[in-house]
C-alpha cells in the first residue's frame, strides 16, 4: 500500500487496525480466562495491560507518515472556517491581492514574449540584424541592392548564412481574382533560404524549391496560416494548386504554422497574406536599395566581432563598386535587440510600476491583518492559553495568509489570462510579438513566486505581532481602552505612509507619461488627419505616364463629384505610413560620398495636398498641365528646402537626383511628419503622378460623411471606371496615427490604470487606519463631545490626523518621484521630468483622497452620542 | 503472578526481535507477543502500545506484509509474513548485531581486569 492509499484509504486503514487490536484483546482475555481467572477479571486485567488504546492507535497512525497531511488539513479547514465568518475582510484581501498579483502576471507575460523570451526561431539567440547606413534613416537607407546583399553573403567570414527580405510591401501585395471579389493580397518577398535558415516548416506542403527562386522557374507562394484559414476555410485541398495573382497563375505550395508571425517580429501592425520568392535576378536587381537583411552567426562568433569584420570588409566593397552610391556602413545587431530593444525602457518602467502596486496591495494588506489582529487578541490569548504553543499559532497564521494569498493568485491569474488575452487580439497595438503573448508556465511561475513573495511581505508583522501579544494584558483588556493600542498605531501608521508615498510616486510617473502623451497628441503633424479616409485604388495604365495621368484626373473627377467629398487626391504612400527615399541635390552644389541626400519621395495628384490636409506655404501645387512631356517640377517641404537652398527661396531652383534629369522646384508646402510623430519632420519631395513612377495608388478622400457611407458610394464609382478594382476598406487617416502612438498610448493606458489602482489602495488603507483608530476612541470622542467639544472640532481633529499622515507620505513620496522622473526622462516627449504641473497637480490629488478617505471616519466620528459611548463600556 | 523482571530493550532491538520471530512463518501479532516472552523465558514483555506501531512501521518500511487469515481460534486475524526485504534486513542485523556483542563482550570479559 503506497503513501496516498494510505492517505486516502485511511478508514478501512483504520477498521483493520481496529479489527487487529480487538482480535488480541480477545485472545488474551481468552487466554487468561483458561489461566482460571473469571471473565470479568480477565478483561479488567487485560484492559489494565493495554493501557491506554486511542494512544496506541495514534501511534501506529503517526507510523503511516501521513499524519502531518491530516493536520495540515485540520487548519486548512479551520482557516476557511474563519475566512467565511470574516466574510468581507476575506473578499476585500482577496480582491486587493488578485488586481495586484493579477496586473503583475498580465505585465510579466508582456515583459517575458517580447523581452525576455528568444524569438520564436531556430538558434534565435545566433539570428542578427544587418542594417545600412549604420541603421539610421529611411527604409531605403537601411536596406540594401540585390547586389550588394549577395556579394556580402559571399564575402563575409563571421556568418554561417544570411537572408532577405524585401519591406517594400507595396510592390509585393498582389491582386488576387478568379475567386469572388477581386481583393488585394498582403504579400511579402523573401529570399528563398528565408525559411529555411530561420527554422520554419511549413504546417503543409513544403517551402520553395530552388527553381522556383530563379528567373523563369515556376511561380509559387506561400500562405499564412491566417489568409489560409480566413480565405480558404483552412481547406488542405488547396496545396498544390494554382490561384490567379496579378493576372499570373501560381502554384499554391504550401502553409506556413500558425506560430509564425511575420508582422509581429519584423513590422509590428502589418499583416502577411503570402509569401512568394524574391526572383533576384529579376527587375528587383535594379531598383536600387530594396533587401532587408538577416544573418545567422556562425557558432562561437559574436555580434562585436562580426561588427569588427564589417568595419574592414565593407569599405573594400565599397571601394570595388563605384557604382554603389550609397556607403554601406553597417551595422549588426542581435535581431531580438533590433525587434524589441527600444522597448527595453518602457517595458521595465512597467514592471517596476506593477511592482509598486504590488507592494501598496501588501502594505494594505498588512493593514488589514494588523486591524485583525487587534480584533483578535482575544482570540489568541484564549488559544495561547489552552496551550497552543507560539509555533502553532504562528503556523496557524501564516496558513491563513497562505490561503489569502492562494485565493489571490487564482483569482489574478484569471484577471491576468483575460488582459493577456485582449491584449494579443490588439491588431492595433505596434508592439511586436505581442499577440504570442500567453501565460505559460513562466507566467505560472512567476505567480508563484510573487504569490510568495506577497504573502511573506504581509504575514510577517501581523504574524509576529499576534503570537507575541501578552496573555494577561490580552484578556484583560475590556478590548475598548487604547492603551494597548499605541505601538499598534505606529506601525500601522508607517504602512499607510508608506502606501501613500509609493502611490505618489506611481503617480507622478504616470502623469509625466501622460502629459508626455498629450503633447505628443497636440504635435502639428503637418496633415490634417480627421475626416480623411484613404483607401488603394487599381487602374491599368500599361506603364504610360499619358495614360495614367487620363484615368486618374476621370477618377477624381468622378470622385469629387460625389455629395459629401470636399476634396480628393491620389499619393503612392500615406504620412505614417511606409515610405521610400530618394537623394535629393540642389543642382551645382558639390556633391560629397558621405554627406546624407536622402529625402521621402510622394508621388501624387493635384489635389493631393488639400485632400490629406497639407498646407501650401509658397508656389503653386502641380498640376495636370504638368505632364511627362512638359518641364520636370516637384514640391519639396520646409526642412528640404533649408537643407538644399538655405538662406534662399528655393522657387525656380533646380533640383538633381529626382528622377532622371534636372527637376524644378514650384511649391513649397509645410513639414509633415512622415515617419514618427515624436521625431521632427525630414526633407520631403513630391513629385506628379504623371512625371514619376507611382509604387501603388492611396486614393485619399476629406468628408465629413460617415465612412460607411462613404465607402459605399466611392467603391461604385471606382467600380464603373474599372471592374477589376478590389474590394478594399476606407482607412481612416487618424488610425495611421493612432497605430503611430499606440505604443505610448499603450504605456500610458497602463501606467495610469495601476497609478488608478495604486491610488484607490492607498485611499482604502488611510480609510481603514483612522475608521479603525476612530472606533478605538469612540469612548475618548464621547468624553471630549460630553465635555463641550463641539461636532467640528471633533471632525478637524480627525481629518488633521489623517492630512498629517497623507502629507508626510507625500513628502517621502515626491522625493522618490524626483529621483525616479529622471530616471524615465528618456521616455517622456517635451515633458521636463521635474514638470512643476505634474508634482502640484498630483499633490493636488493624493491631498483631496486622503480628505475624503478621512472624511468618512470623522463624520462617523463626530455623530457619536456621548451617552451611548459612554454606556458601552 | 512473579513480578517479571524488565529492563529496556535497546533502540531498534524490538524491530530485530519482532523480524526474528515472524521469520518462522506467517503469525498475527498476539502470538508474536506470546513468543517474544517465551523465548526470552518471560524476561522480556512486550507491551501493545510498542508491538502494534513497531508492526505498522515494519509493514509501511515494506519489510513485513500482512494478510488477513483465520487463526488457530477461528476468528480472523492479521498475519504478517517476512518480504525478500525482510529477510535481507534481519540477516544483515543478525550479522551486526552479533558482532556488536562480540565486541561488547571483549570489553566485559577484559581478562586483564584493567577496566575493573
Amino acid at each position: 500500500m503506497n503513501w496516498w492509499q494510505r492517505l486516502f484509504g485511511s478508514e478501512r486503514l483504520e477498521q483493520e487496525l481496529d479489527k487487529e487490536l480487538r482480535f488480541h484483546f480477545e485472545q488474551q482475555v481468552a487466554d487468561n480466562i483458561r489461566a482460571g481467572m473469571t471473565e470479568e477479571q480477565a478483561r479488567r486485567t487485560t484492559r489494565l495491560a493495554f493501557g491506554d488504546l486511542s494512544q496506541i492507535k495514534e501511534d501506529c497512525r503517526e507510523c503511516r507518515g501521513t499524519l502531518w497531511v491530516t493536520s495540515v488539513a485540520q487548519d486548512l479547514r479551520f482557516t476557511l472556517r474563519t475566512l467565511r465568518r470574516d466574510r468581507a475582510f476575506t473578499v476585500v484581501a482577496v480582491l486587493i491581492l488578485a488586481l495586484g498579483i493579477g496586473a503583475n502576471i498580465a505585465v510579466f507575460s508582456v515583459v517575458d514574449t517580447i523581452l525576455l523570451r528568444p524569438l520564436p526561431f531556430h538558434d534565435a539567440r545566433r539570428l542578427a540584424w544587418i542594417a545600412g547606413n549604420n541603421g539610421i534613416g529611411a527604409l531605403s537607407d537601411t536596406t540594401f541592392r540585390v547586389d550588394a546583399y549577395e556579394e556580402i553573403r559571399r564575402r563575409n567570414q563571421s556568418f554561417q548564412d544570411m537572408t532577405a527580405y524585401m519591406p517594400f510591401f507595396a510592390s509585393s501585395d498582389a491582386k488576387m481574382t478568379g475567386s469572388g471579389e477581386p481583393r488585394v493580397l498582403a504579400g511579402v518577398w523573401v529570399a528563398g533560404n528565408f525559411f529555411p535558415m530561420l527554422g520554419i516548416q511549413p504546417q503543409l506542403g513544403r517551402l520553395f524549391t530552388a527553381e522556383e527562386t530563379v528567373k523563369g522557374g515556376r511561380p509559387a507562394v506561400l500562405l499564412s496560416y491566417a489568409f489560409w484559414q480566413r480565405q480558404f476555410a483552412g481547406n488542405p485541398a488547396i496545396v498544390g494548386q494554382a490561384i490567379t495573382l496579378n493576372n499570373h497563375a501560381v502554384t499554391v505550395v504550401g502553409v506556413l504554422p500558425a506560430s509564425f508571425d511575420f508582422g509581429g517580429v519584423f513590422h509590428p501592425g502589418v499583416k502577411a497574406d503570402i509569401f512568394s520568392p524574391i526572383i533576384m535576378d529579376d527587375d528587383i536587381r535594379n531598383w536600387g536599395h530594396t533587401l532587408s537583411m538577416i544573418g545567422l552567426l556562425k557558432p562561437g562568433v559574436t555580434l562585436a566581432q562580426a561588427q569588427a569584420e564589417a568595419a574592414v570588409v565593407y569599405p573594400q566593397m565599397i571601394a570595388a563598386h563605384p557604382d554603389w552610391t550609397t556607403d554601406l556602413t553597417i551595422k549588426i545587431t542581435g535581431l531580438k535587440e533590433h525587434v524589441s530593444g527600444q522597448l527595453r525602457r518602457s517595458l521595465i518602467v512597467l514592471w517596476c510600476a506593477v511592482g509598486l502596486i504590488l507592494l501598496i496591495a501588501c502594505a494594505n494588506l498588512s493593514n488589514l491583518l494588523l486591524a485583525r489582529a487587534a480584533a483578535r487578541a482575544k482570540e489568541f490569548a484564549m488559544r495561547s492559553a489552552l496551550g497552543a504553543g507560539r509555533s502553532r499559532l504562528i503556523r496557524q497564521l501564516l496558513t491563513e495568509s497562505l490561503m489569502l494569498a492562494s485565493m489571490g493568485a487564482a483569482l489574478g491569474l484569471a484577471i491576468a489570462y483575460a488582459i493577456v488575452l485582449y491584449l494579443s487580439h490588439q491588431g492595433s497595438i505596434a508592439l511586436p510579438l505581442l499577440s504570442s503573448a500567453r501565460i505559460d508556465a513562466g507566467a505560472l511561475a512567476w505567480t508563484l513566486l510573487i504569490a510568495s513573495v506577497a504573502t511573506v511581505f504581509f504575514s510577517v508583522v501581523p504574524s509576529l505581532r499576534m503570537s507575541g501579544v501578552n496573555l494577561q494584558e490580552a484578556l484583560k483588556d475590556g478590548g475598548h481602552g487604547n492603551s494597548s493600542g499605541r505601538k499598534h498605531d505606529r506601525m500601522r501608521a508607517a504602512l499607510v505612509v508608506s502606501e501613500v508615498a509609493l502611490a505618489c510616486v506611481l503617480l507622478v510617473g504616470a502623469g509625466l507619461l501622460l502629459r508626455s502623451f498629450l503633447r505628443v497628441l497636440d504635435v502639428d503633424l503637418g496633415f490634417e488627419p480627421s475626416h480623411a479616409y484613404a483607401l488603394k485604388v487599381d487602374f491599368d495604365d500599361g506603364g504610360k505616364a499619358d495614360r495614367r495621368g487620363a484615368i486618374l484626373q476621370e477618377m477624381l473627377r468622378g470622385v469629387r463629384a460625389l455629395p459629401g467629398v470636399e476634396a480628393a487626391g491620389i499619393s503612392d504612400m500615406l504620412p505614417l505610413d511606409r515610405n521610400r527615399s530618394w537623394d535629393l541635390m540642389a543642382k551645382g552644389k558639390p556633391y560629397s560620398k558621405t554627406t546624407n541626400y536622402d529625402a521621402f519621395v510622394y508621388i501624387v495628384t493635384p489635389g493631393y495636398l488639400d485632400a490629406i490636409g497639407m498646407h501650401l506655404r509658397r508656389g503653386r501645387d502641380i498640376s495636370w498641365s504638368d505632364t511627362a512631356t512638359s518641364p520636370p517640377v516637384i514640391l519639396v517641404n520646409e526642412a528640404a528646402a533649408r537643407r538644399e537652398w538655405p538662406g534662399q527661396d528655393p522657387i525656380g531652383r533646380e533640383a538633381i537626383g529626382i528622377g532622371t534629369g534636372v527637376t524644378r522646384v514650384v511649391g513649397v508646402v509645410s513639414d509633415v511628419h512622415e515617419s514618427s510623430v515624436e521625431e521632427a519632420a525630414n526633407p520631403e519631395v513630391f513629385v506628379p503622378i504623371t512625371q514619376g513612377g507611382p509604387d501603388g495608388a492611396e486614393l485619399v478622400v476629406r468628408s465629413k460623411l460617415p465612412p460607411g457611407a462613404l465607402a459605399g458610394s466611392v467603391m461604385s464609382t471606382l467600380r464603373s471606371m474599372n471592374p477589376g478594382q478590389p474590394a478594399v476598406e476606407l482607412r481612416p487617416i487618424q488610425q495611421l496615427v493612432d497605430h503611430a502612438v499606440s505604443p505610448r498610448r499603450f504605456f500610458v493606458l497602463l501606467v495610469g490604470i495601476f497609478a488608478g489602482l495604486g491610488l484607490l489602495l492607498a485611499s482604502l488603507g488611510i480609510y481603514g487606519v483612522i475608521s479603525y483608530s476612530v472606533t478605538q476612541q469612540t469612548q475618548e470622542i464621547g468624553i471630549r463631545m460630553a465635555l463641550g467639544a463641539t461636532q467640528a472640532r471633533v471632525q478637524f481633529g480627525v481629518i488633521s490626523r489623517t492630512l498629517k499622515l497623507a502629507l508626510v507620505g507625500i513628502a517621502v513620496g515626491m522625493m522618490a518621484s524626483f529621483a525616479i522622473a529622471a530616471l524615465i526622462a528618456s521616455l517622456l516627449f517635451a515633458t521636463n521630468p521635474t514638470d512643476p504641473v505634474t508634482f502640484v497637480g498630483m499633490i493636488l490629488v493624493l491631498v483631496a483622497v486622503a480628505f475624503i478617505a478621512g472624511y468618512l471616519p470623522a463624520r462617523r466620528a463626530s455623530r457619536i452620542d456621548p451617552i451611548i459611548a459612554l454606556r458601552c463600556n | 503472578m512473579e513480578p517479571t523482571p524488565k529492563f529496556d530493550l535497546p533502540q531498534g532491538t524490538l524491530d530485530l526481535l519482532i523480524l526474528r520471530v515472524v521469520a518462522l512463518g506467517p503469525i498475527h501479532g498476539y502470538a508474536i507477543a506470546q513468543r517474544i516472552q517465551q523465548i526470552s523465558r518471560n524476561a522480556l514483555q512486550v507491551q501493545q502500545g510498542s508491538l502494534y506501531p513497531a508492526l505498522h512501521r515494519l509493514q509501511y518500511k515494506k519489510l513485513l506484509t500482512a494478510k488477513w487469515a483465520e487463526s488457530e481460534t477461528g476468528r480472523d486475524a492479521k498475519f504478517y509474513e517476512l518480504t525478500a526485504r525482510g529477510r535481507a534486513q534481519l540477516k544483515s542485523e543478525t550479522e551486526s548485531w552479533g558482532r556488536l556483542t562480540d565486541v561488547v563482550a571483549l570489553f566485559l570479559e577484559d581478562p586483564q581486569g584493567e577496566l575493573s
